[in-house]
This record gives structure tokens, sequence and C-alpha cells, in this order.
């Protein structure tokens, strides 16, 4: 057993209102810049629908993630070590920047300085690469809104396997729900094993996965690589960039700006201990729908006085087995059984993890099927298909989405009885067992969600990396040290300066001035 | 000759072969050190992948085995590989190898350049010496196509030689060496000279990304990479 601590990250579906903040806040800290104007570490998809870049999830058409060989071994699906490099020259599997779509500006300016004219002067779309006017724009950022275009494209949603899903395009029929998206910092990253130049490493202290931005060469093999689609060519730099999970921050004890800026308070940071020697076992298992489970079962329980002593001996710090004990990460994903991986089908055992949204009962009042057997209504009913649920969260097992549902439908009817009526009744909560002490934790953190509730973030120790338990030389060199840079060590790399290794040719693309 | 010929032909072929090869390594070493986050392939692909499917590894296939022939033909010495072959067969190989290459090369090249030059998005993000570069490898590839029909019109192989010798002497710092091509036709010499600007030109551009070839990435145990926290990576 090698015990290791990763931060992760919940996301309560049930309470996002798709208002972007998320997306918006990134985006303003990490790439507004040239060459990833087209590029959202975060991104939040409205379901169904085929999702940014187009259809990232079918990896029948991408080749992202892992497939298990027939000896029980994994194999990048893009292909093994060899077949990797005869990729170099021309990569088959590399979405074009219209799969994600072409960067624009607005001609501001002629709004304000055009002359008199009849009718109201325009602001046509351009480019942000070619500086030309875009016609009519095919495609941008969350095309597909709030169910923006037509069914039968949207419909092309990978969730939608094995269902019939016509009915869902008619009117009374359709559901919709909100899917904010960032790099999954996964156990088992395929972009890490597929990048040629050894570029993209997981932190053994903390779990993220970064881009080592110096040794990055641009083959682009990790954009193939990940099923997430959540690295990011620069076209400007020629360098793949992704999401930090905003490590100078995590660093600190700081939650990412995406979950601190989270007006609908639904993201949730925390310690996770898990054996990092059973990840090959955890992410090969035979059936995909086993998945889910294999992954749980390499969490380990923060309680459990073997795993601390064991910890300890694999140097995670004290202050991060005493975080470990107050996850809420972990009490969502191992202790309430309501949170999941995103397409566990891909192996790469992700860290990103999702409370299925509730939806409202359908057609219920016609049918009469709302019965007080139940205050607790039947998750059959609820307008998002569970089969749907299942197919992004457990490669299609119902059974631990249903699970999560009703516990959390549970939990509001038993809140509602509690508050409303000043009623107690335990006998909902058995039913999906829970308990009054777990229920009242549950509400507190997932209802109420106070800010120390949803984050439980240790800050780094890096000076407990030397041999001695406190390591006076690493602590006074990491002190004033760069946090964060580009490359070039400390001297910054993505700065604008001119220099005889080549500069770049596009400036600020997103100033809101078309490039001329 | 008159001394200015003479003169220039020296500082062409006798001097600035270790100009240009300094330059390489130095500015290489150079950039390496101080401007690694420039180092890169600065692939294109993801702004228009059409024509890189066929363009991008006709040219690659062509121009890697181009490189390595030239390698081996020009700094072969004679007596090695007389033992295998006469001097008129290797001229032969040369001829008729260096053409098949050539010409995939050609193929290649030709679509990347097309693309290059017409493709809005590739154009607005070509740096100045992406462009020089491409058209400087495809002038010299062109140079080296054209110099089959002057090597055509001798079969005995002393142009070869020549030039041969002239590398050999260059590399293992020989004095005299430019002496050996001075009566060569102008194609070998321009073709010589504009490869020597290439190498003057190679830390400057792109091209860098040649010595970064993962070769490592075969031999990497495990897919997974771990970084231990803890001093400078």
């Amino acid at each position: 057993m090698k015990i290791r601590a990763q931060i992760g990250m919940v996301l309560n579906l049930d309470k996002c209102i798709g208002c972007h903040t998320c997306s918006v806040t990134c985006k303003n800290v990490w790439t507004s810049r040239a060459g990833v104007e087209y590029a959202w570490f975060n991104n939040v998809e409205s379901k169904p629908g085929v999702g940014y870049p187009r259809d990232w999830e079918n990896q029948n058409k991408w080749n992202g993630g892992w497939m298990r060989l027939g000896n029980g071994k994994l194999k990048p699906k893009i292909g093994g070590k060899f077949r990797v490099l005869a990729k170099l020259f021309a990569n088959p599997d590399l979405p074009e920047i219209d799969d994600y779509y072409e960067p624009f500006t607005f001609e501001y300016d002629r709004l304000q300085k055009s002359p008199e004219v009849k009718t109201p002067p325009t602001a046509r779309p351009h480019s942000a690469i070619t500086g030309d006017v875009m016609d009519k724009l095919e495609w941008g950022p969350n095309w597909e809104e709030i169910l923006g275009g037509e069914f039968s494209k949207r419909s092309k949603d990978y969730n939608f396997g094995q269902m019939e899903k016509e009915i869902y395009g008619e009117f009374e029929n359709t559901f919709m729900m909100y899917l904010p998206r960032l790099c999954e910092h996964c156990l088992n990253p395929t972009c890490a094993a597929a990048c040629p130049s050894g570029a993209i490493y997981k932190r053994e202290e903390d779990g993220i996965v970064l881009i080592d931005q110096d040794k990055c060469r641009g083959w682009r093999m990790c954009v193939s690589g990940c099923p997430y689609k959540k690295i990011y060519f620069n076209w400007d730099s020629g360098k793949s960039e992704k999401c930090t999970f905003c490590y100078p921050r995590i660093e600190a004890g700081d939650p990412t700006v995406c979950s601190e800026t989270c007006v609908g308070r639904i993201r949730y940071l925390g310690v996770m201990l898990y054996d990092a020697d059973r990840i090959s076992e955890a992410a090969s298992a035979e059936d995909v729908e086993d998945l889910y489970q294999s992954q749980c079962d390499i969490f380990l329980d923060p309680h459990d006085p073997e795993v601390i002593a064991q910890a300890k001996k694999d140097g995670v710090p004290d202050s991060w087995l005493a975080a470990a004990k107050n996850s809420p990460v972990y009490k969502m994903a191992m202790d309430w059984k309501v949170a999941f991986p995103l397409h566990p089908e891909y192996r790469t055992l992700p860290m990103v993890w999702y409370i299925p949204p509730l939806s409202p009962i359908q057609s219920v009042m016609e049918d009469g099927r709302l019965e007080k057997s139940g205050v607790i209504p039947d998750v059959q009913d609820l307008r998002i298909p569970v089969k749907y649920l299942a197919n992004m969260l457990t490669a299609g097992k119902e059974e631990p989405v249903v699970h999560a549902l009703e516990r959390m439908l549970a939990m509001r009817a038993f809140m509602r009885e509690k508050t409303v009526e000043g009623v107690t009744d335990l006998a909902i909560l058995e039913r999906v067992g829970l308990n009054e002490k777990t229920l009242d934790d549950m509400y507190r953190i997932m209802a109420l969600a106070n800010y120390e509730d949803r984050y439980v973030i240790p800050s780094n120790h890096r000076e407990y990396a030397g041999e001695t338990p406190f390591d006076n030389d690493i602590a006074f060199e990491q002190r004033s040290s760069c946090g964060f840079t580009f490359g070039n060590d400390c001297g910054g790399g993505g700065e604008t300066r001119k220099n005889l290794f080549g500069n770049s040719t596009h400036k600020n693309t997103m100033s809101g001035k078309v490039r001329s | 000759m008159p001394e200015t010929t003479s003169f220039l032909h020296h500082l062409a072929f006798g001097i600035y072969p270790y100009i240009a090869v300094l330059v390489m390594v130095l500015g290489s070493i150079l950039r390496y050190d101080r401007d690694q986050y420039s180092w890169k392939a600065n692939s294109s692909q993801l702004l228009r992948s059409k024509g890189m499917r066929l363009g991008s590894n006709l040219f690659h296939i062509g121009i890697i085995l181009l490189f390595f022939t030239h390698l081996v033909g020009l700094l072969m010495p004679e007596s090695v590989y007389h033992l295998f072959m006469t001097t008129e067969a290797k001229q032969m190989m040369a001829m008729i190898g260096g053409g098949i290459l050539g010409g995939i090369c050609f193929i290649g090249l030709t679509i990347l350049i097309v693309r290059r030059m017409t493709d809005k998005r590739i154009r607005a993000t070509s740096k100045t010496s992406d462009l020089l570069l491409l058209w400087m490898l495809y002038i010299q590839l062109i140079l080296g196509l054209i110099s089959i029909y002057y090597s055509a019109q001798h079969l005995d192989g002393s142009s070869m030689v020549a030039l041969g010798n002239w590398a050999q002497h260059i590399v293992t710092f020989r004095s005299g060496a430019a002496d050996f091509i001075i009566h060569e036709p102008w194609v070998f010499k321009a073709h010589l000279l504009l490869g020597l600007t290439i190498f003057l030109v190679f830390p400057f551009t792109r091209l860098v990304h040649m010595l970064s070839v993962p070769v490592k990435y075969i031999f990497r145990t495990g897919y997974q990479i771990v970084r231990k926290r803890g001093r400078g990576y």
C-alpha cells in the first residue's frame, strides 16, 4: 500500500443554476490571452447537447481515454507508444479549432464611431485569428445554452446511448441540466501517458495534474489522450495548456477560482486518501459498470488507524490527515454515496465528482402516482431520465444513481416535514438507510453549504519533502521563489518582450479590438 | 582564378561552415537554457488539419531520410564504402535514392507551402521565421533535385567524391577543404551554401524541435509520471 492524498472536487449539479460565473472568472484569470481565447479551462454545458468541443464524449470519434486489452492491461485508446510517435507529424485524433469554435470579437468601435446613417450601425463579428469578418457565426461558446438549437443536433449527445431518445425531443418531455466541466485531475491520466516529452505530471502532494511549460514541445498528443478534451493547444505559444486547479491558491489553502466564485455554492473541495499501488487494478476492471465501484475501492477511510499510520509513513502531513477526516468530498462520495465520477468508462479515474440533479416530477397529477407511501416520489418519475444520468456518471449502471437521488429526495422530504410541519419522520430516512445525525450533516454541508464546510483545504507543506521531518533547506529555498510562471524558470515565458527566438504573432486578442 | 573569387570561395566553403555550425550549436544551447518556453514543434494542425495528413507526413519522412542519407553519403570515407561498392555504384544509388526521397519530400513540402501561403489562418499565425524557413527548405530541395541532372552528366562519381572530401575535411578540421569543390557546378555550391545557412538559422527557427525527438518516451517505464514535492524539479 502506498498512500497518496489528493484534493478532489465535488459539484452538486442539483444546485447549479448555469450562471457561468465559474467559467468567466476562470477565463479572466487564466485564459484571456492570445492563443487560448477559444479555451475554457472551466465551461458549463447545457445537457443534452453535444458539448464543447463538439461531441467530446464520443471516444469512438476522438479516441480519448484508455482501452482494456484482452490480457487485462490498459493502453491509451490513441495507441501505444510507437503508435503515438507515428502520429507526431499529423495527428488524426486532434480536434480542429472549429470543433471548439473560431474565436471572434465584434467591431465595437463602429458603434461609437459610425457616421450618421439611416439604420443603426452594427458590430459585425471578426475572427480573432485572421481578423476577417465572419459573415455567419455557426458555432461559439455555449452555442447550446439552455437547449439552444434543434433537438436533432443536440440529441447526438453520447449520454443518450441505449435510450429511446425521440420522446425527449417533444416539448412535454423535454429536460435539461447544466454540466460544469474542468480538468478531472485523474488518478490515471491518459494525457500524461500520451505525452511524448514527459511534460505532464501529477503532483505527489496534492494530485494536481500540470503541464511543464518548459518541457512541453507541442506534440499535441495530450489533447487527443484526454477523453474530457480538457487540454487545449495554445495556437500562439505552440504549447498545450490546461486547468491548473489554481494550484497557487490550493497551496495556500484557498479554493480554486471557480469554486470561490460559485454563487450557487455547488462546489466542494477536500482531501481524498487513496492507495496509489492499486490505481491500475481499479482502472482495469473488466466491466465498465464496475469502474465506479472499483474507484471507490481504492479510496481509503481517513478514520482508520491503520490508514493513518501508513499515510504518515508515506509522508502525508498531519494537517492533511486531519483535513481528510473533515473532507466534504469523502463524505459525499464515500459516506453518503451521492457523488459520482464523470464517465468512469474512460478508465482515467477522474477526481472531479458530481452529485446528480433532481428534476421536476413528470405528469404526477395526471396519473396520481405520487402516493403518500412516499412523501418521497419515485425517482423514475423525475423529468431527467435516470438512464441518462447513469450514462454520464456510472457508465450506465442505474442503481447507484437511483440510490443517490432517493437519498436527496428523502433529505428534502424529511427537512420539509421537520421545518414546515414540525414532525420528525424517521421512517423517511430509514427507507434510504440514513439516520438523523448523518442527515443533519448532509443538510448542513449540501443544503446550507457554508464556506468552511465546502472547502477543507490544508495548506501545502513543501518543507516535509526532505529527509528530515522539517527540512530547513527546502523551506528556505522555497521562500520567495516564484509561485507561478509560464516557463523559462522564473523568467516568465508568457512575456511579450521581443527576443531572438521567436515572437508571438498575435498580441492581445481579447482587447475587444478587431485585428487589422 | 582571380584573387577575390578565390577569397570568397574560401570564405564560403572553408570558413563559413564553422561559423554556421558554431552559431547552430551555441544558439541552440542558449535557446534551450534561456528560452525553453519557445522550444517547440509549433504545429498549426489545430487551426487547419486539411493537408497535414499527406503533406506533413510525406515532408517529414522525406526530409528525415534525406538528412541521414546525406550524412552517411558525405561522411563515409571512400576506403570504407569501397569495401562493398564502387564509386560509380554509389553515385547511381545516391541519384536514384535521392531522387525518390526528394520527390516524396517535394510533394509534401509543396502541399505544406500552399497551405501556409493560401490558408488565411495559417498565414496570419506564421512568423517571419516560419515563412523564411519553409522557402529556404523548398529552394534547397529544388536545388538538390536539379543537382541530379548535373550529376547525370558524368557518372564517374567525381563530383560526389569531391563533395565528400570537402565534408570530411571540414568535420576533421583539415585545411584546404574548399579547394576540393572549387570547380564543381554552381548548383552544388548553391546547395552547400544554402544548406550551411539552414544550419546558421537553425536555433532561431522551429527547426530546434528535431533535437527533441521523444526517444526517451519509448523507454519510459509505465505510463504515469508523478513528481515529488520539494526542491527544484
